[in-house]
């Protein structure tokens, strides 16, 4: 290391790694995990968001979890929280649809609606 | 890129490990391998989170959830729960009127405290030089080595910073002491001899964030030229040196440290070396002559160390916890830092809270908070229903404080006045089953046994004075005892070489200041009013509450319990070891603990020294 530049880049890689301790992160991806989401594949919906968010570097998303959220007929229901923006619930997801919410969502910043069953006020 | 979506920060302080903290980690690893979900889980030791009581502890990432007294039955609830379910364990929590608070946020303990040089410790891991440098870490060194050193030291100097290790002596002034001294080669040292009883702070500054002292040691080098540096740890603190020696490797390993620092002139080298965990190598000269490999003692001053020091050149002399101030300092600014605290003592001020206070552990709050206020806000008062009585700072050079002193706000000059002092931060509480002639006795034991032995006034003079308590707390006390140990404790504070010798006898005289009845207590009426001192106080027997069990006689060691069913017990007095058996079994509680010397046990011994008259 040379200059402060360098310090700077470091840190920047650093935060990244950090960022679940951070609360300061642009999106929040919460999945639902009560019993009846998770007999509903929620762990395999949130793989593949830990997966896509991984391969995409998307390094400003974090993806966690919650209990029961009451939409039982339509688990595994997915919370997507952005800053500044109204949440959107997602819900009957599955593995593909996750990835295509990262993609359309997270990414271009569309939330897709055909997967939306609220929005928050 | 990671894929993990839990942060699972566990307690690794050494309160903490002893409590089991480890264990907890490997049954976590197991039990998430068996859910298969290990790769989606970060589990980080850090440093000591504070709350040493409720050990282990362990704070759980993007939630913030803390969970407490975590045993290694519960990790699979915890994981099973809130890991794969998302249902944080609320029976984990901290509870307080029937709710579980959930983050550390809404728990009182963490609400008073304001945390400067612990900021990341608990938080981050201490052995990863990545994650101190993504909070900001090493930014104030690049920003100081931008300006002169000069600016540095005026930095320093107009945050108000003085010394924590105890004295309190204004550190930018000291700064400038070495930076004015002359000579081709200065010397840092970070002072982490912490050898008072019931202290811990430096050794969970230097376990759970010690980039952060490496950094202020290496901003005070830029600031006075020195080149190399030392940290002095005393070898019962294995991880502190385990930590530090890694946080070395990782700054040279990175460029931050050598030569040409950030594309600077400035060149440093630091290393570490370990004390056999002598007391007096907390003072500076001492420490300097064991770090050069020489005995222990102190020299008196001056020269100061500042003038000559290590291998006579002009040395700086910091404590841990000043260096672990000083990147907070340069990066939030000295009006930041100089609006805390009070006229004189500015900033905030580790503790490690102890003894017979619920919440023991490791709290930082501002200066000029009351005694009241870190004793039963951030202290959570005393445990179970007795009285606060006593609460002596500073270890053994300090002294006691009262009831009456509650409202007393904790800066070094209304300490000092007080007859304490700051100290290097150690709090230990007492409630009403304290004798303080005891207390006074057990710190000076300590001194006594602590003493280099170099000067006359600590070696003989200590001891003369441990041999006077000691006779009073035997009921062999004698009028004009307690104005002897005046004398005595006045002439040692002013004849002493070192700091040890000079502030060894001020348990002694703030004892016997606020409580000089008892004192006289134990000499006049040979009485222990706390029921402490065995040989002034005595067991007995409830006649009327006795049932006759008979249980206390079978568990009495030396058979000095007799008596029927009929007749009830009775305990021969003069035989009795008082070991406290015949009152823990009593199914009725009919034996109590009186204060004073039992009558015959007065008359044997009046009787002895007769026998030894006529002899």
């Amino acid at each position: 290391m040379k200059t402060l530049a360098d310090l700077k880049a470091i840190r920047e890689k650093a935060q990244q790694e950090m960022k679940l301790r951070n609360s300061n992160v642009r999106v929040k991806v919460i999945v639902g995990m009560g019993t009846s989401g998770i007999a509903m594949g929620a762990r395999d919906v949130m793989k593949a968001f830990l997966d896509e968010v991984a391969t995409r570097s998307l390094t400003d998303v974090v993806v966690t979890q919650t209990g029961e959220k009451g939409f039982s007929s339509m688990e595994p229901v997915v919370d997507v929280i952005e800053e500044g923006k109204p949440g959107v619930t997602y819900g009957n997801m599955t593995a593909d649809k996750a990835r295509k919410v990262v993609v359309e969502h997270l990414v271009n910043g569309n939330p897709v609606k055909e997967f939306i069953i609220s929005t928050e006020k | 890129m990671p894929t993990k979506r839990i942060d699972l920060l566990i307690c690794c302080g050494s309160g903490c490990v002893s409590a089991g903290a480890l264990r907890i980690k490997e049954r976590m690893i197991e039990v998430l391998h068996q859910n298969n979900i290990s790769d989606e889980i970060n589990i980080i030791e850090t440093g000591c989170m504070g709350p040493c009581d409720f050990g282990p502890v362990m704070m759980v990432y993007p939630e913030g959830i803390f969970y407490k007294k975590v045993v290694p039955e519960d990790v699979e609830e915890i994981v099973n729960e809130h890991f794969i379910k998302g249902r944080p364990v609320k029976r984990l929590m901290q509870q307080e009127d029937d709710k579980a608070l959930a983050t550390k946020e809404e728990i009182p303990f963490y609400q008073k405290q304001v945390k400067v040089a612990l900021e990341n410790c608990g938080y981050l891991n201490p052995e990863k030089i990545e994650e101190y440098i993504a909070l900001g870490g090493y930014e104030a060194l690049g920003n100081a080595l931008n300006g002169t050193p000069e600016e540095a030291i005026e930095v320093v100097k107009r945050s108000g910073l003085r010394g924590r290790g105890g004295a309190g002596f204004p550190t930018g002034m000291k700064w400038q002491f070495v930076r004015n001294a002359k000579g081709d080669q200065k010397y840092v040292v970070c002072n982490a001899d912490e050898g008072d009883p019931g202290a811990f702070m430096d050794r969970s500054l230097l376990e759970g964030d010690p980039h952060r002292v490496l950094e202020g040691m290496m901003l005070a080098a830029y600031a006075v030229g020195a080149s190399e540096g030392y940290f002095y740890i005393r070898a019962e603190y294995p991880l502190a040196i385990k930590r530090i020696k890694l946080a070395i490797e990782q700054a040279k390993e990175f460029g931050l440290m050598g030569n040409n620092i950030l594309g600077t002139d400035f060149c440093f080298d630091a290393q570490v070396r370990t004390g056999a965990g002598a007391f007096v190598c907390g003072e500076e000269t001492a420490l300097i002559a064991s770090i050069m490999g020489r005995r222990g003692q102190p020299l008196p001053k001056p020269p100061y160390p500042a003038n000559e020091g290590l291998w006579s050149k002009p040395t700086l002399v910091n404590n841990v916890e000043t260096l672990g101030n000083l990147a907070t300092i340069f990066l939030k600014g000295t009006d930041w830092f100089a609006s805390m605290g009070t006229e004189t003592s500015k900033g905030t001020k580790v503790f490690a809270l102890t003894g017979d206070i619920q919440n023991t552990g490791l709290v930082e709050v501002p200066m000029g908070i009351t005694i009241k206020d870190l004793i039963f806000e951030v202290g959570g008062g005393i445990v179970g229903d007795h009285k606060f009585k006593a609460v002596q700072l500073g270890g053994p050079s300090g002294g006691c404080l009262t009831n009456d002193h509650l409202d007393v706000k904790v800066d070094y000059e209304t300490l000092k006045e007080k007859g304490a002092m700051m100290g290097s931060g150690g709090v230990i509480v007492m409630n009403d089953t304290n004798c303080m002639v005891n207390i006074a006795k057990f710190f000076l034991d300590f001194s006594v046994d602590e003493s280099c032995g170099k000067c006359a006034p600590c070696r003989i003079g200590l001891r003369q004075m441990y041999e006077i308590l000691e006779r009073i707390t035997k009921g062999k006390g004698k009028p004009g005892d307690i104005d002897e140990l005046i004398t005595l404790g006045n002439s040692i504070k002013q004849l002493s070489l070192c700091g040890l010798g000079q502030s060894a006898p001020n348990p002694v005289l703030s004892t016997i200041k606020y409580f000089r009845e008892e004192y006289e207590a134990h000499i006049n009426e040979q009485a222990c009013p706390a029921k402490v001192c065995l040989d002034l106080m005595h067991f007995n027997i409830n006649k009327d509450k006795c049932i006759g069990c008979s249980l206390c006689a079978r568990r009495c060691p030396v058979s000095c319990i007799s008596g029927s069913r009929q007749d009830k017990y009775t305990i021969t007095q003069v035989d009795c070891v008082k070991c406290g058996n015949c009152l823990e079994v009593c199914p009725v509680k009919a034996i109590t603990k009186e204060s004073g010397m039992h009558d015959d046990m007065k008359k044997k011994l009046q009787d002895l020294a007769q026998e030894a008259l006529e002899y």
